[in-house]
């Protein structure tokens, strides 16, 4: 059964942090921070905003901008590494804010990758489940401190994305998803202390898989990478954006980039960047969904606008 | 065994990525000196796949591996 991505939303917290703010907490200067992430700036939850504030925040831009009320969800989905305990995650939380008493909410514990599972697993579900929220909240600036190669990076924020069966302004063609364990140490946060990252492994890794599971999904639908209108992508570093669209074969503007203003905000940043985009007048034509995280997880999706498909794409 | 002419053309195709000449001894580390940063890293191994006429496959794509010229030698050795 064909499932369709109705809608994106998302929430940003107001505090900006500039570069100047956190060279002297992390030792380096501003030009030494963007040269090396491309971020200028990111934003900070305050310290009493939790994950699953943010999460209900993003959930509500969804449903507000999709005109699907909560009551009508057939399941939800919450990514998030960042959670603020192990148990029970914040699903439970975001769901029981949206009025939902007996509806399935899963949580996704797995960081940068989280919100492209939950849409694989949405696209499969919806069938079933019918209307299917997912989210995806990260409050990383609680698991930093003052590493220069971790502090600079991160940012706090959520995105989501309603996944229906009815048809809707994205048809979702098909999805790849990958996981290699061997390298579970490579990125981890330990549930205390900062989040642990061996940069050159998380970096060397993601240059090579996320162009090889988007060339993987393309490749089954039949569609080239320079067909396609837009990549939105886990924002991680605009280096690594950058070295995926040359990879590919298409110019950076293809990218969609937004991890200047607000840094690496795990699995959030891929559905913030997809509000923002759906907020342009987006072009019609194929897209491509793709994050690599922790784990390692990784994969891609993609999806067709209604326009492209009456066209015959 | 180390191959010297082998060593020549991993420390051209270094020097040319880093853009600067790379450390006369070849034990030391790329990274840690700062010669050459994370994003160098995928650059590095697809100009060694180029140059060398292989595939190095996502499983051998370990940090270590490549951290110095002699470490990239001794890779090219057991693989080229």
């Amino acid at each position: 059964m064909a499932a369709y991505l109705q809608a994106f939303g998302a929430y940003l917290p107001e505090r900006v942090v500039g570069n100047a703010e956190l060279a002297e907490r992390v030792g380096r200067d501003s030009e030494w921070i963007e040269s090396v992430s491309g971020i200028h700036e990111r934003r900070w939850a305050a310290p009493e905003t939790t994950v699953a504030d943010m999460g209900f925040a993003a959930a509500e831009d969804c449903l507000r901008k999709s005109g699907v009320a909560a009551g009508t969800l057939g399941m939800l989905i919450v990514a998030s590494g960042s959670g603020a305990r192990g148990f029970p995650g914040p699903a439970a939380e975001v769901a029981a804010r949206l009025g939902l008493d007996a509806t399935p909410a899963i949580d996704l514990p797995i960081a940068s990758a989280g919100s492209l599972f939950g849409l694989a697993l949405a696209m499969r579900l919806a069938g079933t489940q019918g209307d299917i929220l997912v989210v995806a909240a990260e409050k990383m600036s609680a698991l930093i401190e003052n590493d220069p190669n971790t502090a600079i990076l991160f940012g706090d924020g959520a995105g989501a994305a309603l996944v229906t069966a009815r048809p809707g302004r994205w048809r979702m063609l098909d999805s790849v998803l990958h996981t290699d364990g061997q390298y579970r140490e490579a990125l981890a946060f330990d549930g205390t202390g900062p989040l642990r990252m061996n940069g050159l492994t998380v970096i060397l890794q993601a240059a090579r898989k996320i162009p090889s599971s988007i060339t993987e999904v393309l490749k089954r639908q039949n569609i080239s990478a320079q067909q396609v209108a837009i990549f939105l992508l886990h924002q991680a570093n605009l280096n690594l954006l950058t070295r995926v669209a040359k990879s590919l074969g298409v110019g950076p503007e293809k990218v969609f980039a937004n991890v200047q203003r607000y840094g690496n905000t795990s699995s959030a940043s891929m559905l913030i960047a997809a509000s923002e985009w759906s907020e342009t007048n987006p072009q019609p034509g194929p897209v491509v969904f793709s994050a690599f995280g922790a784990g390692f997880h990784w994969g891609a999706i993609v999806a067709l606008s209604e326009e492209a498909a009456d066209s015959g794409l | 065994m180390p191959d010297s002419s082998r060593r020549q053309r991993l420390r051209k195709l270094v020097e040319e990525i880093a853009g600067k000449p790379a450390p006369k001894d070849d034990q030391e580390s790329l990274f840690e000196s700062g010669l050459l940063d994370s994003f160098a890293l995928p650059d590095l191994v697809s100009a060694i796949e180029k140059e060398f006429s292989l595939k190095v496959p996502d499983s051998d794509l370990n940090p270590r591996k490549f951290d110095s010229i002699a470490r990239m030698d001794a890779y090219l050795a057991d693989h080229a």
